[in-house]
């Protein structure tokens, strides 16, 4: 496999691991702006356990994520104490304030970022991102992920129905912290190098879009969000800015034309097995 | 009245304006007492920053409070005015113009973002209501928006290329006011984005369309049954949007001088900054807390160096959504909706 190609492929596998963190909130209606924040500590958390506090490999992502789960479940309470736009700024907020602490603490390299000694390679990368794209369909399969998509779809009817919302909601943001947390860590030992302004607004508003362009109805969305947006341009080799161009006009067409992401559960009975051999049942439909 | 929002009830009480001037008077003359002509220079910088910031969080607080939507193209907005500005006196268009192309040059700025939200309105809302019913509802024109910022910024870096520009302007004239140099343009701009606030303040409470508009803000359902045409007067609202960050970006332009394809970024953040600390939905909130970003940005640049400010204005924004997710002056009810 060609460098360039392996390249393409550890970003991907980052950025979709990093799409499945956003996407456990948004399944559960809660919308996430601050991704990069909780990417970078992910990274931040992993590159210095790794680094200066030596510890092995994998004992630094597990704790990294550990971290970033521990994050996600406390910043939960005050984030779910806002709604709407609201918790679209408090996080976005929150991802400003990591953003500037890193930027600010030396310990971590400041404004010169942080070299990470010891490195992971692709095969763990891909491995990671499988493992986590069958844990979201497996989460979604179950009744937690059914709770999800309920408080999703009317939060006062599951209520009704007695689902525990605000539970679901803590579950979702610290899973989110979580897979966030081990997208950073994945991405400071593949790269060996982190900076706080990486971690930008850009990168949170981005990774939000590859979800909800995606779809938030299922575990595909996410996994078609980050495929179209980070695949794509690369095979058609279009660089620059006619590239974000095109990233942008995609998605005001697609919210214009299909406002519920590129998979959605219609879609998906439209196209399983059951329904296209069922007699009569493809030509009804 | 549970749904009510400020915009919606427009109590512009007496008591807001006289608090704020009375705030800002205060605070120079401490800054003088204790720090000194340094600290005051901070603080008369913070406050002519704090009136772009302020201007630019009218327009996110508008949009807020009558259509429930936080539009993310004000900050291209904004930039639109400047590059377009530069774009024109650097292309030569504006010779005819003589010495006031400059002036020229922005105004035509500012109708390019007026124009530019007005194309937003036609893909993020108009066109969404009619197809989804209420787009409100969902997070469609937010994403929306999210693609227009990229679209425009994209557009501008491949016009014009992403170097930062000089924008010069002919006039530079000093007052030396106790001792401290404020510039001419500083105070102009001052003036200028408070007059802009004061006459939407104006237009919100005493026009036909300001009333259309509060009406729209606390239900555009009822409103369109009592007979407001909600589909002519959602433009109005993308036409002030508009306006507000063009003439913030204008103003931006002719005090520093400097126009890039990024300049919209982080003056965009810091104004949600702004309206978060003053309370989403409300004007004088607006107003409050772009004085208070554009201080607490120059102050702590004095005492804590130039990487603290993000540190310092996010963290106060944190802090209020944590202990009072309705701002400063906000009301409760706005932005509870589902997205």
């Amino acid at each position: 496999m060609s460098g360039y190609l392996a390249g393409v492929l550890a970003i991907f596998c980052i950025n979709l691991i990093f799409a499945y963190g956003i996407f456990v909130t948004a399944a559960a209606g809660q919308i996430n702006l601050g991704g990069a924040g909780f990417q970078a500590i992910g990274a931040y958390a992993a590159g210095w356990l790794a680094g200066q506090a030596g510890l092995p490999i994998a004992a630094s992502i597990m704790t990294a994520a550990l971290i970033t789960a521990l994050v996600g479940l406390l910043i939960s309470f005050p984030a779910l104490r806002t709604r709407g736009v609201y918790m679209v700024l408090a996080t976005f907020a929150f991802g400003e304030v990591v953003a500037g602490f890193l930027l600010h603490t030396d310990v971590f390299g400041g404004a010169m970022g942080m070299v990470v000694p010891l490195h992971v390679d692709l095969w763990v990368l891909v491995l990671a991102a499988t493992f986590v794209t069958l844990l979201m369909f497996f989460l979604m399969a179950t009744r937690l992920g059914l709770a999800m998509r309920a408080i999703n779809d009317d939060e006062d009817a599951s209520v009704v129905m007695g689902v525990n919302v605000r539970a679901v909601q803590v579950a979702a943001f610290t899973i989110g912290g979580a897979l966030t947390g081990l997208s950073g860590a994945l991405y400071a030992l593949n790269f060996g190098f982190v900076e706080a302004q990486y971690f930008n607004a850009l990168l949170s508003i981005y990774v939000l879009l590859y979800v909800l362009i995606g779809g938030t109805q299922t575990a595909w969305g996410p996994l078609a969000g980050t495929v179209f947006f980070t695949m794509l341009p690369e095979l058609f080799r279009v660089g620059g800015s006619a590239r974000y161009l095109i990233f942008g006009i995609v998605i005001v067409l697609m919210m214009a034309l299909r406002p519920e992401g590129i998979v959605t559960r219609a879609l998906i009975s439209r196209l399983s097995p059951r329904r296209l051999f069922a007699t009569g049942g493809a030509r009804g439909n | 009245m549970s749904d009510s929002t400020d915009i919606a009830v427009a109590r512009m009480r007496l008591r807001a304006p006289v608090i704020a001037v009375v705030v800002t008077l205060v605070m120079i003359a401490l800054g003088i007492a204790l720090g000194g002509k340094v600290i005051a220079h901070q603080v008369v910088s913070g406050l002519l920053l704090g009136s772009i910031y302020m201007t630019v969080a009218v327009a996110f607080t508008l949009t807020i409070g009558v259509l429930n939507f936080l539009n993310f193209t004000i900050p291209t907005l904004f930039m639109l005015t400047g590059m377009a500005a530069w774009g024109l006196l650097s292309g030569g268009y504006l010779t005819l113009a003589g010495r006031g192309a400059w002036l020229v040059a922005l105004a035509v700025g500012v109708v390019a973002a007026v124009a530019a939200s007005l194309l937003v309105e036609r893909f993020t809302f108009r066109y969404l209501k009619m197809k989804h019913g209420d787009a409100t509802e969902h997070a469609i024109p937010l994403v929306s928006s999210l693609g227009f910022l990229i679209i425009f910024e994209n557009l501008v870096l491949i016009a014009m290329g992403s170097d930062s520009q000089r924008f010069a302007v002919p006039f530079r004239a000093d007052l030396h006011v106790a001792g401290i140099v404020v510039g001419v343009p500083q105070l102009v701009s001052c003036a200028m984005a408070v007059a802009v606030v004061a006459a939407l303040s104006f237009v919100l409470k005493r026009t036909k369309i300001g009333r259309a508009l509060r009406t729209i803000a606390e239900n555009p359902d009822t409103a369109s049954l009592l007979g407001v045409d909600v589909g002519r007067v959602v433009p109005v609202v993308f036409i002030l949007t508009g306006l507000l960050s063009g003439v913030a970006g204008a103003l931006f332009t002719v005090n520093y001088g400097d126009v890039s394809p990024f300049m919209g970024d982080n003056v965009g953040t810091k104004a949600i900054a702004a309206m978060v600390l003053g309370g989403v939905g409300s004007i004088w909130g607006a107003i409050a807390g772009g004085l208070v970003v554009g201080l607490a940005e120059t102050l702590s640049i004095q005492f804590f160096g130039g990487d603290s400010v993000a540190m310092t204005v996010w963290g106060l924004v944190l802090v209020i959504i944590v202990l009072r997710p309705k701002g400063l002056f906000g009301v409760a009810a706005i932005g509870k909706g589902k997205m």
